[in-house]
Formats: structure tokens, sequence, C-alpha cells
């Protein structure tokens, strides 16, 4: 167990698994000789070779299209998107074949590939470096998605991805990659996909969030001193951990819901479908939600007025508190 | 850095005209080769031919006609070797009958039954790609690969001219080119996009020349002559298995034929030149090249034919009795491991079917 940052907890997930299994590799852009923009993937072009961690040309659906190849010929890729809105083009790739390529040969040829890219806004940096993508991944088929918001998470969730047989995406919350510190299991430490984290105990009220949005979620419950908030931690999108979700709506009876993405089709609206289909009865209140608006990520001198705050979060939890 | 090779301009030539004159022997293919790759045009012929008639018997759906395309086909397919791996478009949907796939599997495709799936590490063929240019990418990756695992296969993918258009074109070309994959691009370029004819695609004079910006040598063959679209390929594998790399080959016909069984070309297409593409059409003039050498003969030709009329007859009876796809079929096969909601919502839909 050692205390590290959730970039420093990828970056040892990818060292221990290319370790592990000599058919993963690293491709992207600079990922080998700059060791990512962020350093995610440092250290492993020293230690694995350039074929191993491969700097690609500067082409994200290509980089995409290149390993469904990749593992028709047996290699486990892990790609690297630089920046969540730079994933775009490969999403024709990730539609039309990564999801499908699988149930297309029957069953018989698996894509064990990851696609994993920094995720969010509040860094102050240019137009499309700060998206929350995740609702195209989640609405294509034979993808799976997850968004880890601790350091040993990330390392788990990114070690049961490049393990699993299917394709999965993984979006990791950059705002949070150097600031967000703790405790990561030394070694193979995989988090299997489909199970959600009770990231705070509660009764009266649950919040519910993925990636960066926890720890606006655990900043409002900080706030709410007169109220027993549960904090849930969804980190597997698809597969979704159904269950936990319903376990915490029966047991508070109020949810609200916090994504940093655009409100219409995101994510929240799915997970407040669910609770309106099977939770109906057990909620005391309205599912609310807190989201980003529904404009282009703005320019960062004001970004921070977009972003879902702890007193948005506020405002809605009493709003439902006082229902 | 590599070198940068002029793309040719002329076509590429074996097959001379009716009377002979100018017809070449290729090196190395002797007269049960040539027979093998006659005796595989004739069955993507006659696979063709039959398919347009299950069409409009309404055996089969929409299908995408390849006639007069048998010979970059063929051509292309006889200088792999078994173990080189072939990425189709929707052209080529029946190449894998080359590689031993019974053609009642492509039927089952083209009628949109399940029964179409198949493995590509069977057959070393991969899925039939529907949508443009997008699995250039893919045989790159397969390409490359095989290379870093110090395989020996080498990759052919086809696609069309319109799919020169295409990002997915360009990013495949180049990632062959960078990583050095033993790729070869073979390009269908039959004039026609549906209806947008090649010069609406490109100023380039030949899509051989985009060969030249990826560092990669480009040729032009004819692609209604089979032993020149066999030639270039050759050289292609040679060069792929040698570390040198990939190549682009441009084949070039006149599309003689309706982009599909849904498609009117009367609106657009040229009615002479179909009528000249149709009078040289690939299969008639690599058959008079065998009985000018004095290698097929009458009787073996129709043996021939017999056998792959056969071939279809049985192929359509055995795609007719599969049984009907099971609702369960929707979500078999999405996932190695599927989500709890998949058992739930096949249950309620079988509820619903009663």
């Amino acid at each position: 167990m050692a205390e590290r940052s959730i970039v420093e907890a990828i970056n040892d997930c990818l060292h221990v698994e290319l370790e592990r299994d000599s058919s993963v590799m690293v491709l992207g852009e600079d990922v080998g000789r700059s060791g990512g923009v962020f350093r995610a993937t440092a250290g492993l072009r020293d230690r694995f070779g350039p074929d191993r961690c491969f700097d690609t040309p500067l082409a994200e659906a290509g980089i995409l299209g290149t390993a469904v190849g990749l593992c028709m010929a047996g290699w486990r890729p892990v790609c690297e998107m630089q920046y969540d809105a730079f994933s775009y083009p490969c999403l024709d790739q990730l539609i039309t074949h990564v999801g499908r390529y699988r149930w297309r040969t029957g069953g018989r040829m698996e894509f064990p590939l990851v696609v994993r890219m920094p995720y969010g806004g509040g860094v102050r940096a240019p137009e499309l470096h700060d998206d929350s993508p995740e609702t195209y991944y989640v609405h294509t088929p034979g993808v799976k998605v997850a968004i880890p918001s601790t350091p040993a998470d990330a390392k788990g969730i990114l070690a049961a991805a490049i393990r699993d047989p299917d394709p999965v995406v993984v979006l990791e919350p950059k705002l949070h990659y150097r600031t967000s510190k703790g405790d990561v299991p030394d070694g193979e430490h995989v988090v299997p996909l489909g199970k959600a984290r009770l990231a705070r105990e509660g009764d009266d009220l649950t919040l519910v969030a993925y990636g960066s949005m926890v720890a606006v979620c655990e900043a409002a419950a900080d706030a709410l001193d007169d109220v027993s908030v549960e904090v849930l931690d969804i980190r597997s999108l698809k597969p979704l951990d159904e269950e936990a979700l319903l376990a915490s709506a029966a047991k508070t009876g109020r949810v609200v819901i916090v994504q940093e993405a655009p409100r219409t089709c995101g994510f929240a609206a799915e997970l407040a479908a669910i609770l309106a289909e099977k939770a109906i009865l057990d909620l005391r209140g309205p599912v609310l939600r807190v989201t980003g608006y529904d404009v282009p990520y703005p320019y960062w001198q004001i970004e921070d007025e977009y972003m879902p705050s702890p007193e948005r979060v506020l405002a809605a939890a009493r709003r439902l508190l006082e229902f | 850095m590599a070198q940068v090779l002029p793309a040719e301009r002329d076509l590429r030539r074996v097959i001379g005209d009716a009377a002979g004159a100018g017809d070449r022997q290729v090196e190395g293919l002797g007269e049960q080769e040539l027979l093998e790759i006659y005796r595989s045009m004739v069955r993507l012929r006659t696979y063709d031919e039959r398919s347009v008639v299950y069409h409009s018997q309404g055996r089969i759906g929409t299908y995408a006609i390849f006639w007069n395309h048998e010979a970059m086909q063929a051509g292309a397919f006889h200088a792999l070797a078994d173990d080189d791996w072939i990425f189709p478009s929707y052209r080529e949907s029946a190449i894998g009958l080359l590689r031993g796939m019974p053609p009642a599997t492509v039927l089952s495709w083209w009628r949109g039954h399940p029964a179409g799936w198949w493995n590509p590490d069977d057959y070393r063929v991969a899925s039939i790609c529907v949508p443009i240019g997008t699995h250039i990418p893919h045989a790159a990756g397969l390409a490359w690969g095989k290379k870093l695992k110090g395989e020996r296969a080498a990759a052919i993918v086809f696609f069309g001219d319109g799919a020169t258009s295409e990002g997915a074109f360009h990013e495949g070309a180049n990632f062959a080119a960078v990583t050095g994959a033993p790729l070869i691009l073979f390009c269908n370029n039959n004039g026609w996009a549906i209806s947008t004819p090649v010069e609406a695609q490109t100023r380039a004079q030949t899509l051989a020349d985009k060969a030249v910006g990826y560092g990669m040598p480009g040729v032009r063959v004819d692609g209604t002559d089979v032993l020149a679209c066999f030639e270039a390929t050759r050289e292609a594998v040679v060069r792929a298995r040698n570390g040198d790399g990939p190549m682009l080959i441009e084949a070039v016909s006149y599309r003689a034929a309706p982009h599909a069984t849904a498609d009117d070309p009367s609106a657009y297409i040229d009615a002479e030149r179909v009528e000249d593409a149709r009078r040289r059409e690939c299969v008639g003039r690599f058959e008079g090249y065998l009985r000018r050498a004095g290698i097929l003969h009458d009787d073996l030709a129709a043996s021939i034919q017999t056998e792959a009329v056969e071939a279809m007859r049985e192929a359509i009876k055995a795609a007719e009795a599969e049984p009907p796809a099971d609702v369960e079929l929707l979500f078999a096969n999405v996932y190695v491991d599927p989500p709890a909601s998949f058992g739930s919502d096949l249950e309620e839909l079988r509820g619903t079917l009663g």
C-alpha cells in the first residue's frame, strides 16, 4: 500500500498489467517518448520497449481502428485518447466496429481493448479539453464504461478493463489527476466492473455521482451537517450496479444525481429513469438532477459557474428535503 | 526516410486482345495454377449471377453486385498464402468462398440471418465491412500486430474508389506505412461510388498517386485482367514479407452492373461504356487467354461451370433450410458477460411474443 495520486495509480496499473501479460500494449499520441501529456504512461517505453508503448500518428480514429486489428492479431491494446473531446473522431470506429465486432462474429472473436482518456473541466484549458462525453460511450451497445473517482479505483478499474474480454472505455477525472491522493494497493489490484462504491453512508438523502462529481457531492454532504447524507459513487456506468442504486434509494427515499455533462439525455437521466421505473414507492420526493447545462463547455473564465458546485447540490438537496 | 516513389500512370496488363496480340505469361503460373484461378473466377461469377436471381425471387435481401470484379478478387486472392488475412468490403462479400467458406454462409449474410456470421479466424477473412473504408485501419492493425508477434502473415484490404475520400483510408494507409505493416491496399476503382464518378471524388490524376503521400509504392492495373491483378498483388506480398511495408494497388475498370440490387444506374451511367465493359468482361477475357494457350477447352469449361452452378443450388437450399433465428440472438454475443438486463428483456419479450 502506498499513497498515490490518480495519475500515479494509473501509471502503476499500466506497469503491473504490461508486466503481467505480454499481450497488453499501450498506444496513443505522445504516450511513449514523452510518457503522455499527463505522464500517465511515463516509463513504459523504457521498461517495455517502443512496440508495447507506441507513439502513434496523430489520428484518433486510426488509433482505435488499428486497435481493432491488433485485437484480431492477439493483442490487448490500451488506447489513450489525449483529451476527452479529442476522442470524438474515434466514435466512428467505436460505434460502427468496436461495439459490434464480437456480435458480428457470432461471439467467436473477442475484442479486449481499452480506451482510456482524461475527461472533464475545471482545469483552465482551451476549448475542447474539458468535455464529459460518457453518454456517447454508454449509449453504444457492446461497450462497457467506467469512471473512477479515487486513486485506488483508478488503478483497480483500469486493471479490470484491461483484463475484460470486451471493449471498455475508462474516463479519468483529470481535475483530480494530481490533487486526489489516497492509499493504493501495490502490485495487482482489480476492482470489478459493475459494482458501485458507497463513498459515505447516510439515512436521509442519497447523492449519486461518478468521477469528479463525487468530490462535489462529498463537499455538499459535509456542508449538510444537520442531515445524514449517503454518497454513492457509481464508478461503473455500464454494467451498472442497479442494486446499489435501488438499495440506497430504498433506504433514504431521496435521491439527487450529479453529473458534469450537459443535462439532456445525460447519464443522470438514465439513473432517474431507473428510479422512476423501479423505486417509485420508495421515493419521498422527485429525483432531482444537478448537471452541466445544454451548452458547449464554456470559456474557462466562466467555467466554475457552469460546473455543478456543492452550492447547487446543496440547493437541490434542501429542495428535496423540504418537499 | 522512406523513399518516395512516383506512382505509375499506365495500367499494367498481362492478357492481350481477343486475337491474342500481347498475351504474356506470368512467371510461376503453370497450367494447374491458371485453371485454379479460372475456377475461382467462375465460382465468384456464378455466386454473383445467382444472387441477383435469388434477390429478384425474394430469397435474399438487397445485394451488392460484383459482376466483372471477379478478376480483382480472384487475381489478388491467388497471390496470397493461406495464413494471409483478407478484409473485404461488401463488394467482396463472397471472397471467403475461395478460402473454403460455404456459399450458404454468405447467402445467409445477405438473407439477414445469423448463420451468415462467421469466425474470421476460421478463414482469415474479416467480417464484411458495410461502412466505407473503416476496415482499412483494422487491416493495418492486424498486419502490424502479426509483424510485432513475429508471424509472417500479411493482410489485404479491398475498398472502392469512393473509399479513398474517407478519412479512414488516409489513417489506415498512414498507420500501415508508419508501422511498416505488411499490408496490401487493394483499391477497386470501377469509376463509380453509387452515382458519383471518380472525377468527383478527387483531383488527383490517379488514385495510385495517393500512395506517394504515404511513402509507399502505388501501381495501376487493368482491373479486368486477372493475371495483372495477380502479378501486382504478388509483388506487393513479396514486398510485405520482406519487411518493406505496404503497397497500394489501383485496379481500374468501368462498373458494368448496378451498385446494388436497389440501384438503377440508367439515370447517371454511360450506357455505351457499360456495353463496352460487358463485351470485355473479365471472366470471358481470361477464358479467351486460356483457350488461346490451349489450357481450357469446351468440356473442361462446361464441367467447371456445372460444378459452380450445382454448388449454388445446394447453397441456397442450405441457407433456406436454416431454422428461423431465435429472438435470443438479439442479445447473444454482444458481451462475453451480458448485463442482467439482457435476461429480463428477453423474458419480457418472450412473454409478449406468446
